[in-house]
């Protein structure tokens, strides 16, 4: 069961040593993973390990359409492969790979998008993904997870390399918000209740998990009570949740860093419609293409805040009565 | 057009000066690739390309698409200094609202030719590009920048192919050969062996000059220029990091991050190197 330590302070570990660290863990710890790169090991703290095991942890240089269908031919030949890149590499870049080369072909590979949307902050818009989850979405059977915080990361990651079909991690490299206790275990598709409330559902995941409970806090200063669940799993959706927590509040919010097209909120929308028609908002990039700047920056810019939270979570109760 | 090659130096020099203010302004940035390419900027702005400042998107005009777009602080400073916008504007890189981002922009930056960023995609661009002038009877060169590490990717060799069958005899590629990518040294991560004959290979025409001097990078562009019937190559054989010692020395100078005195130091052993050439310039 995960433990809730969230009180709006830091985790005290960057994204990126941990997954470098955990990646290298399980390179020790088991013989059949296997880790590609395409020249960002110095991103996440692999490199030097690569150095030393330049077989188990593999540079295939600037070529992510070709580290994918690496990855799909090594789990072919009977190792569990973790493949990482940025972000919009990780998906659009090498999308026709990870969906036929490992998706269709099921040769099963863990992918890590590292800087998922206003993440990539400096690197500007050619590095902002705001679709991976869209992308990711469209593979069969795939597995997608939008990581909170570091003590999550390590559980899926371990948890990842064990499972069937593709799986697609994304994942900053900074510090978030620390949300969990050490040793949290989490189950892959079951989202986690961060909050009780009765008058709105506010599904959030990754970073905007943050910004819901910073928005929950404020809304119950007005009198809004708000369930919050960390749908860290997008796809396959933790549905029943979902579901029940609509059934009581009548209202749905879904927050993430990604487009509005083809992610959470739409998996959000997709299960309420054919379920349990309720009306739904979405705090997301509104269908336009990243920039440059600080993330924090970004996100005032592209509305992926607590304050916004706050203001569509008041209109949604508002108009239920 | 017989060039001023000191002018040139003067030119490449004040675009490292340049590029390491606008990095300083942020704190960090890709410093090594936009110094080991500020050389061939400056042969291309200073002594090549005919293009109009106050004209940025004249069609008939020479273009530059930079496919290792991480070199944006060195192209912003080659445009300031030709005249696009005014210099002090490179220093917002990165900032809030900026018109300079880490990666060339062509709908944020006057001056910059093409959207690059993502490696490889700028080669297939410039084919287009080059490709569209031809089949539009306009009379405007090409020129592309390559990174050594870049060549990893799989589009860029799909698009010299396409180059040569298409005979893009306006088109000349210049690959940043700086022997680094990224996490460390080309011949650690993916060997791409000899430039040289694979461009060859390729059916480019090709020549390779030590790409931190202007006067090799100048006389092999006027020797590129005068081939017909196919693409040309230009192998730039140079240091990342070049012109600043500490930074070539530095192993990950990829992107760095540094102290403002740190930066300050760099700068003052350019404009050092600056004031030299003046004199030389004077004196002459
Ligand atoms: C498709 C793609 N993959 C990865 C990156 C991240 N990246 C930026 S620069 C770089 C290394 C480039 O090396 P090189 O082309 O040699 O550049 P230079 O040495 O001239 O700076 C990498 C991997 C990217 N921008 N685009
Ligand atoms: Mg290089």
């Amino acid at each position: 069961m995960p433990k809730i330590v969230y009180d709006g302070s830091n985790d005290p570990r960057a994204f990126k040593d941990v997954i470098g660290g955990t990646i290298i863990s399980l390179l020790d710890s088991d013989p059949d993973v296997i880790y590609v790169d395409a020249d960002l090991m110095s991103t996440i703290g692999t490199y030097k390990y690569h150095q030393a095991h330049p077989d188990r942890a593999i540079n295939v240089g600037v070529s992510e359409a070709n580290m994918m269908g690496v990855a799909g031919g090594l789990a072919a030949a009977g190792f569990k492969p973790i493949a990482h890149t940025f972000g919009p590499f990780a998906s659009r870049r090498s999308y026709d790979q990870a969906f036929l080369s490992a998706g269709y072909a099921q040769n099963d590979i863990t992918v890590i998008g590292t800087d998922p949307g206003v993440c990539a902050a400096f690197n500007g818009g050619t590095h902002m993904p705001f679709e991976d989850v869209a992308l990711y979405r469209a593979i069969p059977t795939a597995t997608i997870f939008d990581i909170t915080d570091t003590v999550m990361l390590e559980d899926i990651l371990r948890q990842a390399v064990n499972l069937p079909g593709v799986k697609y991690i994304r994942v900053g490299r900074k510090t978030a918000a620390k949300v969990y206790g050490i040793g949290s275990r989490f189950e892959v598709g079951q989202a986690v209740k961060l909050r009780e409330g009765k008058d709105i559902t506010i599904v959030a995941a990754g970073i905007m998990v943050h910004e819901a409970l910073q928005a929950a806090e404020t809304l119950t200063k007005e009198g809004i009570e708000a369930d919050v669940l960390d749908m860290f799993t997008i796809k396959p959706l933790d549905e029943a949740a979902l579901l029940k927590s609509a059934r009581k509040t009548g209202a749905v919010l879904a927050a993430e860093n990604h487009n509005k097209i083809g992610g959470l909120y739409a998996a959000v929308c997709e299960a309420l419609s054919r379920e349990l028609p309720t009306p739904a908002s979405f705090v997301a990039v509104n269908d336009e293409y990243g920039e440059v700047g600080p993330q924090n920056y970004l996100q005032e810019r592209f509305g992926l805040t607590a304050d916004n939270i706050v203001t569509r979570a008041r209109e949604l109760v508002k108009n239920k009565k | 057009m017989a060039a001023d090659i000191k002018q040139l130096e003067i030119y490449a020099t004040r675009i490292r000066i340049g590029s390491l203010e606008a990095i300083k302004a942020r704190g960090f940035g890709h410093v090594g690739g936009s110094l080991s390419v500020a050389d061939t900027l400056a042969v291309l702005y200073g002594a090549v390309m005919r293009i109009d400042p106050k004209n940025p998107r004249l069609s008939q005009r020479d273009k530059m698409v930079c496919s290792k777009g991480h070199a944006g602080p060195a192209v912003y400073a080659t445009l300031a200094l030709k005249g696009f916008f005014p210099y002090e504007d490179i220093k917002t890189l990165n900032q809030p609202g900026t018109s300079f981002p880490s990666h060339c922009d062509r709908l944020k930056t006057p001056g910059v030719d093409m959207t690059t960023g993502s490696l490889g995609q700028g080669t297939s661009l410039a084919a287009g590009m080059a490709l569209g002038d031809k089949l539009k009877g306009r009379d405007s060169r090409m020129y592309l920048i390559v990174g050594d590490g870049e060549l990893n990717e799989g589009q860029p060799w799909e698009a010299f192919m396409f180059m040569s069958a298409q005979k893009l005899d306006n088109l000349t590629v210049f690959i940043d050969w700086n022997k680094k990518q990224l996490d460390g040294y080309i011949t650690d991560i993916s060997d791409p062996h000899d430039f040289k004959k694979k461009f060859e290979a390729f059916g480019f025409h090709t020549q390779q000059v030590n790409g931190n001097s202007v006067k090799e990078i100048y006389e092999a562009v006027m020797a590129a220029d005068k081939v017909r019937g196919m693409p040309r190559a230009i192998v730039l054989d140079t240091i990342k990091g070049a012109g600043v010692k500490e930074v070539e020395d530095t192993f990950s100078n990829h992107s760095m991050a540094a102290a403002p005195e740190v930066f300050d130091g760099w700068i003052e052993g350019l404009k050092e190197k600056l004031a030299a050439l003046e004199g030389e310039v004077v004196h002459a």
